[in-house]
């Protein structure tokens, strides 16, 4: 575990040392404060409103910067060659997948952390209401959707070689199965066989993320999902993120790395 | 004695790219017995097959068939390079961390306790006369500094087995002076230097066996001093006719 939690800390040191993750986190933080500031005739389906686009804010940006720093750390490793004296070393390859997995997941995490904090400070500083359980549920789930995301996108960055064409297309995935995927079975009803088989069998493959998407407990208040349901939610990110890492270590397994 | 590096009947076989009908076959059938305590040096041509082995010695390649060892341990094995250190041609090292940074980090994946990374970190630091810039990070350092952070970071586990890849290229004199000191050092010290080497001087200075393989295949191996007295020429005149170099003479 030690060299794992190795190769994490390098991640984490790189995220926080690059740039582009702050220049994220104050455009998002700059706008939730415009949009948290401005005041509509006190209507509360406004306020409501523009959470709804400050979360939605914080999810992009979350997003972002998941994809944005997992689609590049194989591909930046074997661009800069950084692999080779890593690889050197007594580490397998399966602690590299690992070790890259948590760093990514854990960066994303503090990320939420600072942008889930900041919204709660401000949204609880203008309605004058703490609904701090309603935050820890709505945070735990995305984190671990986050966790499906960044094994999902670093499979990618062991298929495809350019991190820019990864993240790309893992974007394109991710955001497909968020809007469409939740819809996958209603369409499958509507068509013939063999395709009603053949769509049923990806709504069953893909990733349920629409099921960590409980943000409207923190933007209507609702009362909380079931903390049996989250856990489960929470298991079922584990255990798909676990095959999903299952397979990027077979494909990064053999693969020859020459200098 | 010890046979610290070992490879039996070693081939390896590229596939075939974008417009080259036949398999590359970069090595054929290579043997190499590496005896502990040895400072043994590999030459060869560009493209003769040094860094297809140094590749499959560190588990980066598969072998297509035969057998690669380390410590008797198959090179497949992560654990079979415990025990080594690496030093690559060129710096490839994460350049947002600072050197104490990145020895630390490899101090972590050998599992050394942290009061020993901290006291080997010390050392090397002083060693390769980089503890002024030792907070800075590795992006600001001169090509020369990096190599000695490359140097510092291969010696962080106090390897038996140090692989070097043309360990001095790109360094000025004074640079090769002190990699040549190191390599003395550690020759002292007991350790097996392994290194693959263009500068024919130094491999004479330094080692105490080579090998010379050309098209993938080993030619020569032996003592320098037996080599040079076998075949009546310097190192350097033994390399050109193994690789078949013809003087082209001025008409």
């Amino acid at each position: 575990m030690k060299t794992i939690f190795a190769l994490s800390g390098v991640v984490i040191k790189e995220l926080y040392r690059r740039k582009d993750f702050y220049v994220l986190f104050v455009l998002t933080a700059l706008i939730t404060l415009v949009l948290g500031a401005v005041n509509f005739f006190n209507d509360d389906r406004i306020v409501r409103y523009l959470k709804e686009v400050c979360l939605l804010l914080i999810w992009v940006s979350s997003l972002v910067i998941a994809i944005g720093t997992t689609a590049r750390q194989i591909p930046a490793e074997r661009e800069n060659r950084t692999i080779f004296p890593l690889l050197a070393k007594p580490v397998s390859r399966w602690q590299v997948i690992l070790g890259k997995f948590f760093g990514c997941w854990f960066a994303c995490g503090l990320s939420l952390v600072l942008f889930y904090v900041f919204f709660l400070l401000l949204s609880g500083t203008r309605e004058h209401q703490w609904p701090l359980l309603q935050y820890v549920q709505t945070f735990a789930l995305h984190w671990a959707l986050l966790g499906i995301v960044v094994s999902l996108v670093l499979l990618g960055s062991i298929v495809f070689a350019a991190p820019s064409s990864n993240a790309t297309i893992s974007f394109i995935v991710v955001l497909g199965i968020l809007f469409v995927g939740r819809h996958l079975n209603t369409v499958a009803l509507q068509q013939p066989e063999p395709l009603n088989s053949i769509i049923y069998t990806i709504y069953f493959l893909i990733p349920h993320l629409e099921w960590f998407d409980v943000r409207d407990l923190v933007i209507y208040g609702q009362h909380l999902v079931g903390w049996g349901d989250c856990l489960l939610a929470i298991a079922y990110a584990a255990v798909y993120s676990t095959f999903v890492l299952a397979a990027a270590w077979v494909a990064f397994r053999r693969k020859a790395l020459n200098l | 004695m010890e046979t610290i590096l070992e490879t039996k009947d070693l081939r390896v076989e590229f596939k075939a790219t974008a417009g080259a009908q036949t398999k590359k076959l970069a090595l054929k059938g290579l043997n190499l017995k590496v005896q502990a305590g040895e400072v043994f040096g590999f030459l060869g041509p560009n493209g003769a097959g040094k860094t297809t082995t140094m590749n499959v010695l560190l588990g980066f390649v598969n072998a297509t068939s035969g057998s690669a060892s380390l410590f008797g341990v198959d090179v497949r094995e992560p654990i079979a390079r415990q025990r080594i250190g690496y030093l690559p041609e060129l710096t490839y090292y994460y350049k947002f961390l600072t050197a104490e940074e990145l020895l630390r980090f490899y101090a972590k994946i050998f599992g050394l306790p942290r009061a020993i990374a901290d006291e080997r970190i010390d050392n090397l630091m002083k060693l390769v006369e980089l503890d002024h810039a030792r907070k800075r990070p590795i992006k600001s350092y001169s090509k020369g500094m990096q190599q000695r952070v490359g140097l510092a970071q291969a010696l962080i586990n106090n390897p038996d087995l140090l692989i070097l890849d043309e360990p001095t290229s790109g360094l000025d004199p004074l640079g090769r002076m002190k990699v040549r000191e190191i390599i003395q050092r550690l020759k002292n010290e007991g350790k097996t230097v392994f290194f693959s080497s263009h500068e024919l001087g130094e491999v004479e200075t330094v080692c105490d066996r080579v090998a010379i393989i050309n098209q993938g295949e080993l030619k020569v191996v032996g003592r320098v001093a037996d080599l040079v007295k076998e075949h009546e020429a310097n190192l350097e005149q033994i390399f050109l006719n193994i690789i078949g170099y013809q003087p082209q003479l001025a008409a």
